[in-house]
């Protein structure tokens, strides 16, 4: 503990309040944990799904992901994905990315560069799946 | 006063190198390049919504020896990460904390890894054989 300590007014939870897991206790470690096991079927059922296609050539893809349930699952697999991403690399940087300019520019580049590909990837089966209705 | 440097632990130079260190860090190193492997997939999906040239274009790209070796990685990096994100899972509700269980655990996460990206290398090969003949 620093001199500063002794002579401040403020009370020790007053000074961490804001600060690492006093921000959000045990926030992002659950969420961490609750995407994982949401991903342990949702990524399982994607990869035989896309395998079981007899092949993956352009019109097969169209006709999978233009099936309800599929475009449905699909679309919150790679959104869930996002937030597991943004999740995971977010801890790296915390650990990693040493100053306090670097940590921040860091962190806000990967939240907005997770909502950008999360959002693109389900707009994108919004579009195969539905694309064709208006035309 | 500048605070005298403290030793930092573990010590690198000294610390002896084990399946278990070695699983941890790999489990960062393929969540890291799996959110690589995110953008990869959202490119495949962006390519299929925009249609058959840009489709064909992204396939031109991913059938090459360059793309099956990104895509055979990314595999590994899947399979390693959703095996011992499993194991993380374990731990989580207290289970599997015995030094014979951590080893024999990490060592079929080793080999469950290595043997569901032979058998998805295999499948995906008879896939584009199919097609192709």
């Amino acid at each position: 503990m620093d001199d500063r300590a002794s002579t401040s007014m403020r009370s020790p939870l007053g000074r961490v309040t804001g600060l690492g897991t006093a921000k959000d206790g045990t926030a992002h470690w659950w969420a961490q944990r609750l995407t994982a096991v949401a991903l342990v079927p949702l990524c399982g059922w994607m990869l035989v799904a896309a395998l079981a296609q007899p092949n993956l050539d352009y019109a097969t893809v169209h006709a999978w992901l233009a099936r309800p349930v599929d475009a449905f699952l699909a679309a919150l697999c790679v959104a869930v994905l996002a937030v597991h991403s943004w999740l995971g690399t977010t801890e790296i940087v915390e650990d990693y990315v040493h100053g306090r300019a670097a940590k921040v520019v860091t962190l806000i580049t990967l939240r907005f560069a997770h909502a950008l590909v999360g959002a693109a990837g389900v707009f994108a089966i919004l579009r195969l799946s539905m694309g064709t209705l208006g035309s | 006063m500048p605070p005298r440097p403290r030793p930092l632990s573990p010590h690198l130079q000294i610390y002896r190198w084990q399946i278990s260190n070695t699983l941890s860090i790999l489990h960062r190193a393929t969540g890291a390049a799996l959110s690589l492997g995110l953008v990869a997939l959202v490119a495949w999906l962006i390519a299929a919504a925009s249609g058959p040239p840009a489709y064909a274009r992204f396939a031109a790209l991913a059938d090459g020896p360059a793309g099956f070796l990104v895509l055979a990685a990314f595999g590994f990096a899947f399979f390693y990460h959703l095996l011992n994100g499993v194991r993380h899972l374990a731990w989580d509700v207290g289970r599997g904390f015995g030094a014979r269980e951590r080893h024999a655990s990490g060592w079929l996460v080793v080999i469950g890894a290595c043997a569901l990206t032979a058998l998805a290398i295999a499948f995906a090969l008879h896939l584009g054989g199919s097609t192709n003949g």
